[in-house]
């Protein structure tokens, strides 16, 4: 097992990073081929055009109206997961709710934790402070445990090891996994994968698990998988701890199915996943198996934020679904490393911002050529490309006193804002903008070979010898 | 201050707006209900798990135990996990003694034989409580008699279900059993044998779940 330390990369390398898969022509490949397999799918699970838009608003509907009552319902929800016998802890930051995970664990003498695949156990860097704490924390989740034994971060939220190949992860168990040979067959890896981690499961002593939605009305966590690692994290150990932001509550039960439709087949485009996994309870007197203890953290991390702002709000929608990524032109030609977040693609350039502030993310909104795919496929209709408007608004305005986001107006630079404004000005008032492409095109001999940013990919925007209006006027 | 009390307390201190309008998922089903004889939902069942790898077999719900007899065999499965205190579990056990196939009994907790579990048993039977047409979708409540763990750990998972349980989609099944009244410790759908694709998108079968998924349709014999 990977020993080193697992920590997100800052995103100021990220165009470094992104330039680097850019060149590399065979993880564009890749990317590309994976990314025009996940849309067929999710194509042909969507024949009906009116069909999804109609889910889709109902799936709308009912994010937003829990968005809405969101104070209540998280109350109501720990009431009855209370009365369920489930306990309840509520983290502001990823250190407070790793601090709980890690009490529980210590109260128990657990050593040995099975993982399902969570991403906000990434999200709190989770494994990082069992490893510092002495637990050993084991992805299950068959993509999950390939990054593990690597070293690496989840590349996509839902299919983790998208950029690796099967010789990768064969070249990776035969090195890591002693007596595995080398083996290229699907099948084959997966049952050493299976056998590997049946082996923890029945050593483990407690499990962690994410949650898909929570229902407030019976004090319920559901769980959405495919491959069953989720179902045993949850039933084996003795100890179960699901983990999910304040943002998955749910106000009735019967809420679910519309968003599990519009999960499975946004994301995989399976009409259903394998398991539904419904927890309302730990084990009960007289019942054989499943935890005796249940614990579920809520944890803000900077969900707050966007929750007090009416368009923002939208974010918090999201039922990470990753049809935004799987659909979005920069996602496919950088992948998900390069973006140095837990989540990436239009919904980390999203949601980034307000876990992590401005400063470190300023340029995840601008990440994006604003096409309006992810907003088309978001199974919730969340408006990316509008939000990705309004965080540019904030990265680049001049930093207010009382502002609302944390590291607004990070990217702000007095001269570039006042370029823009004289730019907006000539551009606004013709007799102005008549003078300017005059000057322009006479002094074009002027125009600086390095023009910023945009040259360094493309060749200098010179205006030309004769403007457009004055060859109009010869042909007259 | 607990984190709790500060959580709520910038959430609370947002300006509440009028909640938008509260979704209305029974009008989106109502308007997309088909017309569906109960025949209609167990071919629909029965067809959407075959496509997800599933074996379904149709079969009189009076001589269910021959037809387990007979695949357990076809399959050399030597022994079945099984619900004792159940009427399919001793229904099972009655109608498998002297055929050399073993009926081992789920009748202690997990801790007890865990090892054993996990090792050495080939197969479990249980019951779905219902199904779910739309989706291919079997719907497990596990309890006392019948453990969670009974649907997981085993690599052949046979599951009886009754003809006359097939709701047309999630939904309807939720309502029409009235869930929301009172929730299992766990409740499960389960739509085909374990499997992932997290190999470079390549579907493959039993990652950590049942590697076969046999469904027993029972029917009134026509
Ligand atoms: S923003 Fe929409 S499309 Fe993207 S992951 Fe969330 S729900 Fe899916």
């Amino acid at each position: 097992m990977s020993r080193q330390p697992l920590h997100y990369i800052p995103t100021t390398g990220f165009r470094e990073r992104s330039k680097a898969v850019v060149e590399d022509d065979f993880l564009q490949k890749s990317f590309r081929g994976a990314m025009d397999f996940l849309m067929a799918k999710r194509a042909a699970q969507f024949p009906d055009g009116n069909e999804f838009e109609s889910l889709r608003r109902l799936g709308e509907q009912i994010r937003r109206n829990s968005l809405d009552k969101l104070p209540a319902l998280l109350t109501q929800l720990e009431a009855n997961l209370v009365r369920n016998g489930i306990q309840v802890h509520w983290a502001e930051t990823p250190e407070e709710a790793n601090r709980i995970i890690l009490a529980i664990c210590e109260k128990h003498g657990a050593k040995r934790m099975v993982k399902g695949k969570s991403m906000v156990s990434e999200e709190i860097e989770f494994n990082h402070a069992a490893e510092a704490a002495g637990v050993e924390a084991i992805e299950t989740d068959m993509g999950e445990y390939i990054l593990q034994l690597a070293g690496e971060k989840p590349s996509h939220i839902i299919m983790p090891a998208i950029h690796k190949t099967k010789a990768q992860i064969a070249r990776l168990f035969e090195e890591k996994i002693p007596g595995v040979a080398y083996t290229e067959d699907v099948d084959a890896l997966i049952q050493i994968g299976r056998r590997v981690l049946r082996q923890k499961f029945l050593e483990a002593d407690i499990g962690l698990s994410g949650v898909n939605f929570a229902v407030a009305e019976t004090g319920t966590l559901c769980l959405v998988e495919n491959e069953g690692n989720g179902r045993l994290s949850t039933t084996v150990p003795k100890v179960h701890v699901a983990i999910t932001g304040i943002e998955k509550v749910i106000e009735k039960l019967e809420h679910v199915p519309p968003l599990l439709s519009l999960l499975t087949r946004s994301a995989t485009g399976q009409n259903i996943t394998t398991y539904f996994n419904i927890i309302s309870r730990p084990r009960q007197p007289g019942e054989k198996d499943g935890p005796e203890e249940v614990h579920l953290v809520l944890l803000d991390n900077g969900r707050t934020q966007p929750f007090a702002d009416e368009e923002l709000r939208q974010t918090l929608q999201c039922i990470r679904c990753g049809a935004c990524m799987n659909h979005c032109p920069v996602y496919t030609h950088i992948g998900g490393h390069a973006y140095g977040t837990t989540y990436p693609g239009p919904i980390g350039e999203i949601i980034s911002p307000h876990l992590l502030g401005l400063e470190a993310t300023a340029a995840l909104p601008s990440a994006s050529s604003l096409c309006g795919a992810c907003g088309d496929v978001c199974p919730v209709n969340i408006p990316i490309p509008d939000l990705l408007v309004r965080l540019r608004t904030e990265v680049y305005s001049e930093p207010c006193p009382d502002a609302r986001l944390k590291g607004q107006g990070a990217g702000y630079s007095p001269w570039m804002t006042a370029i823009w404004r004289a730019w907006a000005a000539i551009y606004g008032h013709p007799a102005l903008y008549r003078v300017y492409s005059w000057l322009a095109s006479r002094l074009n001999w002027l125009t600086p070979a390095r023009q910023a940013g945009w040259t360094s990919v493309r060749t200098p925007l010179t205006p030309a010898p004769r403007r457009l209006r004055d060859l109009l006027k010869e042909k007259r | 201050m607990s984190a709790r009390d500060r959580i709520l307390q910038r959430l609370t201190a947002v300006q509440a707006k009028e909640p938008s309008p509260a979704p209305e998922p029974e009008h989106w089903y109502a308007s997309r209900a088909r017309n569906e004889s109960a025949d209609g939902r167990a071919r629909r069942f029965a067809a959407m798990m075959e496509g997800a790898r599933a074996e379904v077999h149709r079969v009189d719900r009076h001589n269910w135990v021959e037809k387990l007899r007979e695949i357990l065999a076809a399959k050399s499965i030597g022994n079945l996990l099984i619900a004792p205190d159940t009427a399919h579990g001793s229904a099972a056990r009655d109608g498998l003694a002297n055929s050399g196939i073993a009926c081992l009994a789920y009748d202690r907790p997990i801790e007890a034989w865990k090892p054993e579990l996990f090792h050495h048993v080939q197969a479990s039977l249980t019951a779905a409580r219902s199904a779910i047409a739309e989706t291919g979708t079997l719907v497990l409540w596990p309890d006392a008699h019948e453990p969670r763990l009974m649907s997981l750990v085993p690599p052949v998972h046979f599951v009886l279900v009754d003809a006359a349980h097939i709701h047309a989609t999630f939904f309807d099944a939720l309502r029409a059993e009235n869930w929301a009244a009172g929730m299992p410790t766990n409740a499960l759908l389960i739509s085909s044998p374990s499997k992932t694709a997290d190999i470079q998108q390549t579907l493959a079968y039993g990652a950590h779940g049942p590697k076969e998924l046999v469904v027993l349709l029972l029917e009134d014999a026509p």
